[in-house]
């Protein structure tokens, strides 16, 4: 009976991971180790303020972040004042004001991460026509997470010869169909860090993963730490529950 | 077995006009339950709970939740990163929903492999299959509410499929959508609606346990309680059983709460819905999945009868017929224990309804049309042939003449043994 017990689990298990195959065969991307992984998994602030600029300084240029608001980045180690100030190196268009007319001013640590174009369509005319996704899930919304976004980073090659390119397409190993409209986006030294770090690709790669995941699960440190409480508090009742069952069955032949 | 509380004037006072402390005493402290429940038994109470969970935790959702396709997906959002807690409030809904269905699936199959559906529970049984079509109903509009592109496809998909009945087919999915696609109306009455359909499920429960409760729990023998030596109150003994097993399912549960909350999910969901991208596979749900095979298990027309809407009524009638399993069982054994070729067959419709899961999650192509052909038929035939043909041809081993008799020794009048418990929930 046990022996079944562990099939049907097993089972279950099986059609939850429910492995549909992409479209178009893609290289299983980089298995990565991450600090957020884990029971006890936690993330490293030096590495999300790293992505953060990577993010700012390279991505933001194409891709919006709008689920996360500036006042959310004080959880990654900057001071209110310092959120302040990052916000209002970006202007938005705020009003009506009294007069009825819209009007421009600096963003607010309450405001949301302000998008780089005003819509998609405006994207779209300013990228070949293909729409740049929004960051603010991405690492949750696509097969693979955090592995596949840094594979994606660091997989850019030159596409085999007898492969045909569509015009202003880069060729990506872990990309689905390989064809992908966003050209390279890191390059050795693109950045210059402010902690020093040398800013290698695969550096960059892996800090902006790092500060995707954080914008995509905010809670996720809170989430581990409780449940490490929980479900240890759980066991234990769990245990002694087993044990009060016992004693009261005892007296009980079954 | 009067409760000390019973002496009580006030008890007595209300009791005498409202019978709610005697009841109590007597459908969940005294209810005489058989001795011999084996842990199968505690997945009916463990549904119960989780229903509860997902009612609490629905309501709560419900407060910050906006049922408008500009606003759903960001309103989700919202509680996920500002409501306090509100990660932990939607992963326990939506890991709820999954957990809940494996309970219930082990519940149905414990009903299967036991004979449970036959006489005298055979309306138990039916109440149970509507309770499954509920719970079906709520859970796909549920999943359309976050607005991702799976909730708008899936939705699609499924309220397509109603463009296969004949004649009035089109008509009824303009009807179900309230436009001429899936769009702001079709949002807002999946909303109305996925609130509504768990208080169904609440009424429908209750008739569950009346007729449950009219001739008590089943038993892994399949045989009838011969008297009082053959059962136990149902406190302290299967309530301490119950709790038990609801606290290794929490712990089970929290796991994928706090650890892998979006195990069972769609990455793709976390894409707000785009009705000019289609996902490269649309799938349903994990607990969807056998029926989806089905469901497209048919790719031939037969004579005037389109393969989807062969493929529709298949999907509907893999549940639908279960409401016929008390009389196409013939025999009078209930517990697969003493059926050694039911027995078997029971295992192969497991490994079945597997095969036809995984077929579901898997593209419709090559080998996996015709694997799932192959376990829809069989699906089928496990019902309507080999369950009627049983009763004639497989031979019960010899049943035992009581409950009591395998751990009280003997076969008769009650013994010593056999009174003490009953004492003791005194």
């Amino acid at each position: 009976m046990r022996r079944t017990v562990g099939a049907i689990v097993a089972a279950f298990v099986l059609i939850g991971s429910n492995p549909a195959p992409a479209a178009e065969e893609a290289a299983a991307p980089p298995s990565m180790k991450w600090t957020f992984d884990g029971l006890f998994g936690s993330f490293d602030r030096a590495a999300l303020r790293r992505g953060f600029q990577v993010y700012t300084e390279v991505c933001a240029v194409c891709h919006s972040l709008r689920l996360v608001h500036y006042r959310n980045l004080t959880a990654i180690g900057f001071t209110e004042d310092q959120v302040k100030e990052i916000a209002a190196e970006v202007e938005v268009t705020d009003g009506p004001d009294a007069e009825g007319e819209m009007f421009d001013r600096p963003a607010l640590p309450s405001d949301r991460f302000v998008s780089p174009f005003p819509n998609d369509n405006a994207a779209r005319a300013a990228n070949n026509g293909a729409l740049p996704p929004d960051l603010s899930l991405v690492t949750k919304s696509r097969i693979g997470g955090p592995d596949y976004i840094y594979g994606l980073m660091v997989g850019y090659r030159d596409a085999p010869g007898d492969m045909e390119m569509s015009e202003g397409m880069a060729y990506n190993m872990y990309f689905p169909g390989h064809q992908i409209a966003m050209p390279a986006p890191l390059s050795e030294e693109l950045v210059e860090y402010a902690d020093g770090t040398e800013a290698t690709v695969p550096q960059m790669a892996k800090d902006v993963t790092d500060f995707l995941v954080w914008a995509a699960e905010p809670e996720l440190e809170e989430r581990k730490r409780m449940g490490v409480k929980v479900v240890l508090f759980l066991i234990l009742l769990t245990g002694m529950l087993f044990a009060v069952k016992r004693a009261v069955w005892s007296n009980v032949p079954h | 077995m009067t409760q000390p509380w019973m002496n009580n004037r006030l008890v007595r006072w209300i009791d005498y006009r409202l019978p709610m402390f005697s009841f109590m005493e007597k459908e969940l402290i005294d209810y005489p339950t058989p001795r011999n429940l084996s842990y199968w038994w505690n997945f009916g109470s463990l549904a119960g709970i989780v229903l509860v969970i997902m009612i609490v935790t629905g309501i709560v959702l419900a407060m910050h939740y906006t049922p408008h396709v500009d606003y759903a997906f960001d309103s989700v959002e919202r509680i996920m990163r500002d409501v306090n807690y509100g990660w932990l409030i939607r992963y326990i809904h939506t890991n709820g929903g999954s957990a809940f269905f494996i309970i219930v699936y082990i519940h149905i199959f414990r009903g299967l492999y036991y004979g449970s559906y036959k006489s005298p529970r055979e309306i138990l049984w039916i109440l149970g299959v509507i309770i499954l079509l509920c719970m079906m109903a709520t859970a796909f509009m549920g999943y359309v509410l976050p607005w991702g592109q799976m909730s708008f496809w899936g939705a699609t998909v499924i309220t397509n499929l109603f463009s296969a009945v004949p004649i009035v087919g089109d008509v009824i999915v303009t009807w179900l959508w309230g436009g001429f696609t899936v769009d702001n109306p079709t949002l807002n009455r999946f909303f109305s609606l996925h609130y509504l359909m768990p208080f169904v499920i609440v009424g429908v429960v209750a008739l569950h346990l009346v007729a449950l409760h009219q001739h008590g729990s089943g038993n892994p023998l399949g045989i009838d309680a011969k008297g009082p030596q053959d059962k136990i109150p149902f406190h302290p003994y299967y309530t301490v059983k119950d709790m038990f097993g609801l606290c290794a399912f929490l712990t089970i549960f929290a796991g994928f709460v706090f650890f892998a909350p979006n195990f069972f999910g769609e990455p793709e969901n976390y894409i707000p819905a785009d009705p000019l991208v289609t996902p490269p596979h649309i799938v349903p749900e994990w607990y969807f999945l056998p029926y989806y095979a089905i469901l497209r298990s048919i790719t031939f027309d037969v004579w005037f009868l389109s393969a989807k809407l062969i493929g529709v009524v298949l999907m509907f009638g893999s549940i639908l017929i279960l409401f016929l399993v008390p009389w196409l069982d013939r025999s009078p054994v209930r517990s697969a224990r003493y059926r050694p070729i039911y027995k078997q067959l029971f295992w192969v419709l497991v490994i079945d309804c597997l095969v036809l899961g995984w077929v579901g999650g898997n593209p419709p192509e090559g080998i996996f049309v015709i694997i799932g052909q192959i376990a829809t038929l069989y699906y089928f035939a496990h019902f309507l042939v080999l369950m009627p043909l049983l009763s004639y041809i497989e031979t019960p081993r010899p049943l035992p003449t009581s409950i009591g008799e395998p751990v009280l020794g003997g076969s008769g009048g009650p013994p010593a043994a056999a009174e003490q418990p009953m004492e003791k929930a005194q």
